[in-house]
């Protein structure tokens, strides 16, 4: 461990906080529908959207109409995306835009593609450079890459003003909270970092692939493609979709250590910003911050973990007779399936960045992390995604934590639970409790049909776990399993990147086939775990907006306090440490545990 | 018209309008920008050498050159060229990537477990490359004294793209001995060289430092051809 590693994990919690404040005060503005800064120049093109979708943006809707337009505007884009993706190699497509002449994935891979690009998941099967024409990634992929993220945002905007609505039953209107969120919220984001990544060294072309002649008389070549644009909304958006196979480990997407710390900062500053925005939408801030300190403190803590693991190094290092410790010139540690500029800390803190939040980007391999190391990306995910979370889900899966809480809180002092002074009853209750409980259920249900059948094990890698037949049944086989599924259920996307779900002998497609268990399973979860907890935090919205708001007295407990916030943490550690503990026993604690090779 | 009728026809109108704004003008309009604004970053920061594209500074390489064998042809192997680490040069990190090392073209992790027999094997395989490359035909090493516990990770564990550009300077410090004895050079000069292609940390703290290997190769032989 270097003083410049701890120094990066301390240096970005600050730069964060005070760049979210600013924004969550902004967005706030935006979803109450004041006047912000670039109101004179959006506002014409936000009533020219409404009226090319022959939108009344003015219409109020109940949990029921809002939740009904959400399902089939995502069933238009699911439609959309598999077109796209099943016609890239058709008629109407210039060659321009697909310049390697790729077919389109197969039918089984293309299933779980569009589903998890739908769900903001973007778990990958395939490579993007090997798989996908720029038409796809472009019309395709990042398309999904901006209205997942939409969505997201749009279910907590409606939870909270159910929360804190105190008329009526409407929870605001989909289609205007759509448009303002691309046009306000993740438009000016996405243009702006773009513009700056791509000065970096991301690059931003339409060419075919370089032929490289080496000074040593070898031949490389080289993927190219509109870059930039794709991996700004990837990771504004907790998308985490990468364009090439690796994600942002390939130093097309991820060029120096400057934009390695300046993408984490991507990643976290919506779901931060969110936060910030739930205190001002509530009229009292310290709503916000007492969220804020839980979730900060869980991620340093998870940073710190893997920072320290992963310097550690690994017991294959230790066992091969290497040193890991610092030495001049060298920042040591597990180094494997790491890249040299980002160093260990800045591969750890990207790898908690992304998987507290439903990101799923990597810079590094989390195959190749030591078993604490990642155990961490494990536990985030146990925590199903509410430390921080993904732009939106992070914020409303969290806010049903929280009427958890203050039900549990109430039962411990004896009074009827109250949260901003409405009276919190059985209904809201079973579907809180309904709406946390679905993504462990998916993850855990996945895994065991993934493990028990032979159909799940082909996806498991050889390679990755051991040789011949022990292979499957090793830690490192179930850590694989557990892990797809874990972050398929949790709309993630991160993976042991030697399970596989897509056998593609050649570059293009041709002749690839997919896995069709793991597709379709993983395409199901994914579907599932997204929209069945949406539904239920709507229905949540529904059932607090028309409650009536009692003033707050001297017997109720508070929300905004550091008593609260703690309650909180315990309460999130407990449903997921509950949930999942004998699980990870299986896998990554072990491993991290006895140091023994298998 | 009943709500989801409306809501079908502005769903479908919606698709249309988002895919044109944020999958088409977005895209081209950042390209197109990148193009005008920063070209030599947005086309992948290309390296020529007397006219001929020799790499990207940002894509690692292989310094690996083809092995000829007795009829004076390069030797194929499966129908892939043999090769063998080039002394001469700078050796870049162990790449996983498919269909051979540093395929820029198929990005891959090398997906070793921490605690799998396999990745230690991979691991002694690589130390004992290492050393023997880094020993002279007398058998002496030419940084005197290496052992395997000296040997920086970076040298050893596979990068996580496959396509690092960069190694270590405690790795590069290593090599430059043989660098040094096989090209005449002067050890200060060959560490001044890897000063020069050393980039510091990000914002002084973010990452590590890290030397570009194919930069520091093209330097390399311009010192030795006379021509820097």
């Amino acid at each position: 461990m270097t003083f410049a590693g701890w120094f990066t994990i301390g240096a970005f919690a600050v730069v964060l906080t005070v760049l979210a404040l600013p924004l969550g005060t902004y967005m706030a503005k935006v979803y109450t529908g004041d006047r912000v800064f670039l109101s004179p120049i959006l506002s014409g093109p936000e009533r020219f959207l409404y009226r090319l979708m022959r939108v009344d943006a003015e219409r109020q809707q109940d949990w029921k109409s809002y939740a009904k337009s959400l399902l089939i505007f995502s069933l238009a884009g699911w439609l959309f995306l598999y077109f796209v993706l099943r016609t890239q190699d058709a008629f109407f497509v210039p060659h321009a835009l697909n310049p390697l002449g790729y077919h389109s994935p197969p039918a089984n891979v293309t299933f779980n593609i569009v589903s998890s690009f739908l769900t903001n998941t973007n778990w990958q099967y395939y490579g993007g450079e090997t798989t996908m024409s720029y038409l796809s990634q472009m019309i395709g992929l990042t398309v999904q890459n901006w209205l997942s993220a939409g969505v997201g945002i749009v279910v907590a905007v409606a939870l909270i003003r159910g929360i804190v609505g105190r008329s009526g039953k409407g929870l605001g209107n989909f289609w205007h909270d759509m448009v303002r969120t691309i046009l306000y919220v993740l438009g000016p984001l996405s243009v702006i970092s773009a513009l700056v990544i791509a000065s970096q060294g991301v690059i931003a072309n339409l060419s075919t692939y370089l032929t490289v002649h080496t000074i040593t008389g070898l031949e490389q070549k080289i993927a190219m493609g509109p870059v930039a644009s794709q991996e700004a909304i990837k990771d504004l958006g907790s998308n985490g979709g990468g364009f090439f196979n690796v994600n942002a480990a390939h130093p097309f997407e991820n060029p120096t250590s400057f934009t390695n710390f300046f993408l984490i900062l991507l990643v976290l500053i919506i779901p931060a910003a969110l936060i910030f925005m739930y205190g001002r939408m509530t009229g009292n801030r310290r709503q916000g911050y007492a969220i804020y300190a839980v979730v900060i403190f869980m991620f340093l803590g998870g940073a710190s973990v893997a920072y320290i693991a992963e310097a550690h190094g690994s017991p294959a290092q230790h066992a091969a007779g290497l040193h890991t410790g610092v030495i001049a010139g060298s920042g040591g540690g597990n180094l494997e399936g790491k890249e040299q500029r980002n160093g260990i800390a800045g591969s750890a803190l990207f790898d908690v960045a992304t998987t507290v939040t439903s990101n799923g980007s990597v810079n590094s391999s989390i195959e190749s992390y030591t078993g604490i190391g990642g155990a961490v990306p494990f536990a985030n995910l146990s925590a199903s995604e509410v430390i921080f979370g993904g732009v939106g889900t992070g914020l409303y899966s969290i806010l049903l934590y929280v009427l958890l809480a203050v039900f549990i809180g109430g039962l411990m002092v004896g009074r009827t639970p109250e949260w901003l002074g409405k009276k919190i009853e059985a209904r809201e209750i079973k579907l809180a409790g309904l709406g946390i409980l679905i993504t462990p259920l998916a993850a855990l249900f996945g895994t065991a049909l993934a493990v028990a059948t032979k159909g799940g094990r082909a996806s498991i890698s050889e390679v990755a776990t051991s040789a011949g037949k022990l292979g499957i049944h090793t830690p490192q086989a179930f850590s694989e399993s557990f892990y797809a599924y874990l972050s398929q259920a949790n709309n993630n996307g991160s993976a042991f990147p030697g399970y596989t779900g897509l056998i593609q002998p050649n570059a293009g497609n041709l002749g690839a086939h997919g896995i069709t268990f793991a597709d379709v399973l993983g395409g199901l979860v994914m579907l599932f775990s997204r929209y069945a907890p949406i539904l239920f935090a709507l229905a949540v919205a529904g059932a607090l907006v028309g409650k009536r708001v009692t003033p707050a007295g001297l017997g109720t407990m508070r929300t905004d306090n550091g008593t609260f916030a703690v309650l909180l943490i315990g309460v999130i550690i407990l449903v997921g440490a509950l949930t999942f503990f004998p699980a990870l026993l299986l896998g990554p604690i072990v491993q991290g545990l006895t140091g023994h090779l298998y | 018209m009943k709500t989801w009728q409306r809501d079908t026809i502005t769903s479908i109108l919606a698709i249309i309008v988002f895919a044109i704004l944020t999958g088409l003008i977005y895209p081209l309009a950042i390209t197109g920008i990148s193009q005008v604004a920063f070209p030599g970053d947005a086309n992948g920061q290309q390296i020529h050498l007397d006219g001929k594209l020799v790499g990207s500074k940002s894509i690692g390489q292989s310094f690996a050159r083809p092995v000829i064998g007795k009829n004076g042809k390069p030797e194929e192997k499966e129908e892939e060229l043999v090769t063998e680490p080039d002394p001469r040069y700078f050796q870049s990190r162990p790449s996983a990537t498919e269909g051979g090392a540093y395929n820029a073209a198929a990005s891959t992790f090398s997906n070793h477990g921490p605690n799998s027999v396999k990745t230690k094997e991979a691991d002694e395989e690589k130390i004992k490359a290492y050393l023997e490359l880094n020993t002279a035909p007398n058998k002496q090493e030419y940084d005197p004294g290496l052992t395997v516990a000296r040997i920086p990770v970076d040298a050893v564990n596979s990068s996580a793209s496959g396509l690092d550009p960069d190694i270590s300077k405690a790795n590069a410090w290593i090599q430059a001995h043989r660098i040094a004895a096989i090209r005449d050079l002067s050890l200060a000069t060959v560490d001044g060289l890897i000063a020069k292609y050393t980039s510091g940390r990000g914002l002084g703290f973010s990452g590590e430092e890290a030397v570009n290997v194919l930069e520091l190769n093209l330097a390399l032989d311009r010192v030795t051809r006379g021509t820097s």
